[in-house]
């Protein structure tokens, strides 16, 4: 019976072909689309957590409450004891101490006079640690343009577009001048060991990378930091571990009459893309249900164009005595079968694109210049598990639900009319 | 009502030959109070921030309205930190990094070590005359003392307060209290004068609060240590190589 109804199929191209490729096509946007969306929500997060906010990202409240000011006035104090603290609290979670600053990059001529000037967003981090997580976490070594990465106190990292604003080259020296925790006027002399593009939008617009060491003697902010960066292991988001964690620390730690007592939040609400976190959990199901509902749509109106053209034969079949059931059932297998070809291919099609992208990558750096938002201008798929199976099952019901809708007609025709009809 | 209590003043006025002083006057007289030749100023400020309570020290080395040499004394971290300002220009030294810097732009809106004062507060001309056109608002006892309550409005509009309301002393011509506005009419600072003593024949606030309003903390106290009116000061302390030395 399989194979008749596949012989059909075959010889009868107009019966295949068109469903086919509506389900060939469905099946490929979802598994690309989903692939996409992954990628680019998944990339979103983890630059986000690496280079903002930590899976974890303990603070001061007065700090948090104007932490869109790097406010280092409320910064933490007495950051040394308190990652030693937390390390006890939670051992296999990686907690690193940043500093946020802002200020002014000024180059000085050999006269020791302003040559060039330029508004400048630091961020300090263990920079010159043995293992330097950060150097993994920020992707520095892979982001450098020019020179090399500091050795030692006192060398920074620039922006490398930042740097050819300026006119300034590695090997030269520059001062920082800023604001120290008290605010009073900071200026201190770094030498540029290297220039970097992290190829992020709002990192790559006037960016310093220094060692926390400095800036925290720079800025009179002895043991004090912006904020400590949780990441939990093998640097994977858990959003119930992260809840557990921060509910125990703000219990424990956070006192609302301290405005300078430390508070710890997590990724999707310190970054402020809960939003995105939860479509990203449930942009499968998003999907696939645009998808069911679409396919079927359009699978039902194809359905019944295939029984009007196919409406003598079908006349003819009932005529000579074949059951309706039987008739509908065929229809069905027949359905079946196109769905698994058409979802098959398309998964296959749509993976392998996806791959290409996840490879390859789309550079819009030119559209997201002026951009805030922590994410590569690189935008890249990520083909997972889910890509396999997103577009599969729906891709075959929503072809099996096509066809039962449009076979219902099957049921309507009465036998006496039949010859009747056929006459016509 | 309002008419014949002014009708009533005016009577008044006349009839104990005691013509007040016009807007203008007084201003002129703040203004002879204040400024002189140069001066030599010691001073301290006690910022109080979210965080604590610090003290700066400073001496200051003033040539007429427009240039000042300062020069910090304390705490060690600012010790040796010094500020130039000629006319329109202001440069800051840091001994750390051996550095001139020229403050401009959206700099002059930062805070002067922590404080509430900022570098635009610096760059202000003192004269109130040259600056601003003022009517009386009324008068008023403040702090014990009988003030003319005067309004400003910036004659030009490149000036940090748009308007101001002074709390002017009646008798010794010296601003008891001050309360700066932006052109939009938004208090952004606030003087209070504390203390008031007779230095070298001129009334001199020895103790203000200087306050931005729209910082936290309780303040700037600012306390005058010592000071002298028209001293001879060698014209080499306004210059640039004088931040170096």
């Amino acid at each position: 019976m399989i194979r008749f109804l596949l012989k059909g199929l075959l010889r009868d191209r107009s019966r295949s072909l068109f469903p086919l490729l509506t389900v060939f096509s469905g099946v490929f946007l979802a598994v690309f689309f989903f692939s996409f969306m992954n990628g680019v929500m998944s990339d979103m997060l983890k630059t986000t957590a690496h280079f903002q906010t930590g899976h974890l990202r303990i603070m001061t409240r007065a700090y948090a409450a104007e932490a869109d000011q790097n406010p280092i006035d409320l910064a933490l104090v007495g950051v040394d004891k308190q990652i030693d603290q937390l390390k006890n609290l939670y051992p296999d979670v990686l907690w690193l101490p940043r500093i946020h600053f802002g200020g002014l990059l000024d180059v000085p001529d050999a006269k020791g006079e302003t040559r060039s000037q330029g508004p400048v967003t630091g961020l300090a981090v263990r920079l010159l640690d043995q293992d330097a997580p950060e150097q993994r976490l920020l992707n520095i070594r892979e982001s450098i343009v020019r020179g090399r990465l500091p050795r030692k106190a006192k060398e920074i990292l620039i922006g490398d577009a930042f740097a050819k604003k300026l006119n300034v080259n590695p090997g030269e020296k520059v001062t920082l001048i800023s604001s120290t925790m008290y605010g009073s006027m900071a200026m201190a002399n770094f030498t540029i060991s290297g220039t970097v593009h992290f190829g992020i939008a709002p990192m790559d617009r006037g960016a310093m990378i220094a060692d926390i060491g400095d800036i925290q003697y720079a800025l009179d902010m002895d043991d004090a930091a912006c904020e400590i960066l949780g990441f939990l292991p093998d640097d994977i988001y858990d959003d119930e571990r992260a809840t557990t964690m921060k509910t125990a620390f703000n219990r424990e730690f956070s006192k609302p009459e301290n405005e300078f007592s430390p508070r710890m939040g997590t990724l999707p609400v310190e970054s402020g893309l809960e939003m995105y976190f939860q479509l990203m959990n449930s942009m499968g199901f998003i999907i696939v249900g645009i998808f069911v509902v679409a396919m079927s749509i359009v699978l039902w109106n194809a359905g019944l164009m295939g029984s009007l053209r196919r409406y003598g034969e079908i006349g003819v079949r009932l005529a000579i005595g074949e059951d309706k059931g039987h008739v509908y059932r065929t229809l069905i297998g027949e359905s079946l079968m196109i769905g698994i070809a058409g979802a098959v291919l398309g998964t296959l099609c749509g993976v392998g694109i996806s791959y290409l992208m996840q490879v390859h990558g789309i550079d819009f750096g030119d559209i997201t210049r002026n951009s805030s938002m922590m994410i590569s201008n690189v935008y890249r798929a990520r083909v997972t598990p889910g890509s396999f199976l997103v577009g599969l099952a729906p891709g075959i019901l929503s072809t099996l639900l096509g066809t039962a809708i449009a076979g219902i007609g099957i049921y309507k025709r009465q036998t006496s009319q039949l010859f009747k009809e056929l006459e016509t | 009502m309002k008419i014949l209590a002014a009708m009533a003043t005016t009577l008044m006025c006349v009839g104990l030959g005691a013509q007040p002083p016009t807007a203008r006057e007084i201003l002129n007289k703040v203004d002879a109070n204040a400024l002189s030749e140069s001066k030599i100023v010691t001073s301290k400020m006690i910022i109080h921030g979210r965080r604590g309570t610090r003290t700066v020290e400073a001496k200051s080395w003033q040539r007429g309205n427009t240039d000042s040499f300062t020069e910090y004394l304390s705490p060690p971290r600012e010790k040796g930190t010094k500020m130039l300002k000629l006319g329109d220009r202001l440069w800051t030294y840091s001994p750390a990094t051996d550095r001139t810097i020229l403050i401009s732009g959206h700099m002059l809106r930062q805070s002067v070590m922590g404080s509430d004062l900022s570098y635009e507060d610096m760059m202000e001309d003192p004269s109130l005359e040259n600056t601003y056109d003022a009517t009386i608002a009324g008068s008023e006892e403040i702090a014990g003392r009988p003030a003319w309550i005067l309004d400003l409005k910036a004659k030009e509009s490149d000036v940090a307060y748009d308007k101001r309301r002074l709390w002017v002393d009646q008798e010794r011509f010296i601003v008891l209290k001050g309360n700066l506005y932006a052109k939009s009419g938004k208090l952004l600072k606030q003087v209070v004068i504390q203390e008031v003593e007779r230095l070298e024949g001129r009334w001199v606030g020895k103790s203000l609060v200087f306050k931005d309003m729209l910082k936290h903390g309780d303040g700037t106290r600012m306390v005058v240590d010592s000071i002298r009116f028209n001293p001879d000061i060698p014209a080499h302390i306004f210059s640039k190589a004088a931040l170096r030395r």
